[in-house]
């Protein structure tokens, strides 16, 4: 052991140990100039979109366009960088002072925060854009195994004994939010439905939820790659590209009779646009969502568009479907947060007991 | 009699040595292979490409970088700490003491949270830095913040035992001799703590690259800018990307297998640094 061999030998593995840390210092320097060098010959602009979490293939396409057009008519480069997560999650993240040019979110709640916790934008955000500034839409649909073993057809057979619901949180996730109230509209719907016959119901369907993930993509990795749970309550967009990346030969996806429609909102973020003085770039961002352009990229990558247009080309991916909508069957987003998803709401009193 | 009870005995060595090393080949070895197989499932082509990508390049230095800050930081403060503990005697020292193990002891969550509580826009300095253009959180600064927090205790929790064992005789004799302070420490001391020291700095550095759930929550989460190694993986596999989420981890895992080769030889070298003497990790 003591040996002079096993020596030199300790002896040189310090000095690649430190050897190691000296060339990540080497590394991190040689990083510095050339970035430094990039900036200095065209000064590119960066644009921060801060999205929740089914979005990212999304807007990795319409990123390379955007990027594309803005060269093509102004002639300057822009970068944007992309962070996603759980809807509410990332909504917190800006308030918490995550520089975002644009707030990209699952629904409207979540913008109402940055509004009403930090007045990072105006009350009136929604009006600004049209759709309620929305530029597209999706609903929530049931993800199930190849052939539908569990015969899983609507709402209703969610809460039948031994079947495995996959959601994620509501309290951190925008998609799960929008599940819970699909799951509670169409009880409501039911004969002699009401709000204590869709609380029930909704009580027994999370009864039959073994996992809560924090974010809807989380929740797909549990239902497909671990193979937990018979159904998947999934964004329309994310079944539709869960079935395209794996295969029409795993999953099924099944359509319940009723849904309700989900308007993801998109707003520039006021305070920060304005201290970063972005905000030209960042509203033409958010209007190319709106062109045709922008329209196809949103319908090829599984969201309903608003444009007629595009819509009847893609009409045989999006089938139609019976949809309630939030403001209709709830009374608005804030309504329905406070009845629901706030501390002590619906959610707080089924979960748990 | 003897040789009847000697064969049961090999038995029962037998038995336990199969079922650690079962244990260890089906939840250690096993999945290390499958990170390597699933790296290279579409080839190495695709794997070299998935490592080439900017993104993954970037998360990698953003790794490097941080490593690189809080490894000669917690160095440093761990050296320091450790010889005020077990060469003097002052008051509050189990104070100290008890600090440095608290990141040990607190979730890494935790970790994250704190610094958005004090830095974030709502927090304690959050208006003010914000109103000086000064970003923390969300950006690189928060990112070794936290990282440097979580990995406090491994250098100094490991120097601590053996200045304590080792006494302050030498040092003592150096100085009544005519030694300097500084003298003292880089002839005497150091040499004496070297390899506990650089076994420290090996653990540290492995728990900084790797870090994740501090680091995710002061991250933000923006690709090619906070994304570091662990939290890259993460957002790959999400996004059905799986031979680069492994190729990814390939790098990770190789990098925590430099460190535990060079931690056993080591081991090898001064048993004295063996379990027992080193920290509570």
């Amino acid at each position: 052991m003591n040996s002079p061999a096993a020596r030199r030998a300790a002896a040189s593995l310090a000095a690649s140990a430190f050897g190691t840390l000296l060339g990540s210092l080497v590394l991190v320097g040689c990083s510095k100039p050339a970035a430094v060098s990039a900036s200095a010959s065209a000064r590119p602009v960066t644009l921060l979109n801060v999205s929740y979490d089914p979005t990212r293939e999304l807007y990795e396409a319409v990123n390379k366009a955007f990027a594309a057009e803005w060269l093509a008519t102004t002639g300057a480069q822009v970068t944007i960088n992309q962070s996603h997560g759980g809807s509410g999650k990332q909504a917190r993240a800006i308030i918490d002072g995550l520089q975002a040019d644009v707030a990209t979110l699952g629904l409207a709640y979540d913008l109402i925060e940055l509004n009403r916790r930090a007045q990072l934008i105006p009350p009136d955000w929604a009006t600004r854009l049209p759709n309620n500034s929305a530029p597209y839409t999706s609903t929530i649909v049931f993800l199930v195994r190849k052939g539908n073993p569990k015969n899983l057809r609507d709402w209703g057979d969610l809460i039948r004994p031994g079947v495995q619901v996959i959601t994620p949180n509501p309290k951190s996730s925008g998609g799960a939010r929008w599940n819970y109230l699909a799951a509670w509209a169409w009880a409501l719907k039911q004969p002699g439905g009401d709000d204590a016959t869709a609380k029930d119901f909704v009580h027994r369907l999370y009864k039959n939820v073994p996992v809560l993930d924090s974010g809807a993509r989380g929740a797909t990795v549990t239902f497909v790659d671990r193979g937990i749970g018979d159904v998947l309550l999934a964004w329309e967009n994310e079944a539709l590209l869960a079935r395209q990346q794996l295969g029409l030969d795993k999953i099924d996806i099944v359509l319940p009779s009723l849904s309700i429609l989900a308007e993801p909102p998109v707003t520039v973020v006021d305070k920060v646009v304005d201290r970063r003085g972005t905000r030209k770039l960042a509203e033409a961002y958010l209007a190319f969502l709106y062109t045709k352009q922008g329209q196809e990229i949103i319908a090829h990558n599984f969201y309903r568009p608003r444009d007629a247009e595009i819509a009847a080309k893609y009409a045989s991916q999006f089938p139609p479907l019976k949809l309630v909508t939030i403001d209709d069957t709830f009374g608005g987003w804030e309504k329905a947060q406070a009845t629901h998803f706030d501390d002590g709401g619906s959610f707080d009193q089924i979960y748990g007991q | 009699m003897i040789r009847g009870q000697q064969i049961p005995e090999e038995l029962g060595r037998y038995a336990l040595l199969g079922v650690a090393l079962l244990y260890l080949v089906g939840l250690v070895a096993m999945p290390l292979v499958v990170v390597f197989v699933e790296a290279f499932a579409n080839g190495i082509g695709s794997y070299v490409r998935a490592l080439l990508d900017p993104y993954a390049l970037a998360a990698m230095r953003l790794t490097l970088l941080t490593a690189a800050v809080v490894v000669p930081l917690n160095l440093v403060f761990g050296v320091a700490a450790a010889w005020a503990i077990a060469k003097f005697e002052f008051r509050g020292k189990n104070v100290l003491i008890t600090t440095i193990d608290l990141p040990f002891a607190v979730s890494p969550v935790i970790s994250g949270l704190i610094y958005v509580l004090m830095f974030g826009a709502q927090g304690w300095f959050g208006p003010w830095l914000l109103a000086h253009g000064v970003h923390i959180i969300f950006a690189v600064p928060g990112i070794v913040l936290a990282t440097t927090f979580v990995t406090v205790p491994f250098v100094a929790r490991e120097l601590i035992p053996l200045m304590q064992t080792q006494g302050n005789d030498e040092e003592l004799t150096a100085l009544s001799l005519g030694a300097s302070g500084w003298q003292t420490f880089r002839l005497v001391t150091l040499p004496n703590i070297r390899w506990g020291l650089l076994y420290g700095v090996l653990l540290c550095n492995a728990r900084a690259m790797g870090e994740f759930g501090a680091v995710s929550v002061v991250s933000g989460h923006i690709r090619g800018q906070t994304n570091t190694l662990p939290l890259h993986i993460e957002i790959l596999h999400s996004e059905y990307n799986y031979v680069g989420a492994f190729a990814s981890a390939s790098i990770l895992a190789l990098l925590a297998l430099v460190t535990l080769v060079a931690k056993t030889l080591l081991e090898r070298r001064h048993p004295e640094l063996r379990a027992g003497v080193t920290p509570r990790a």
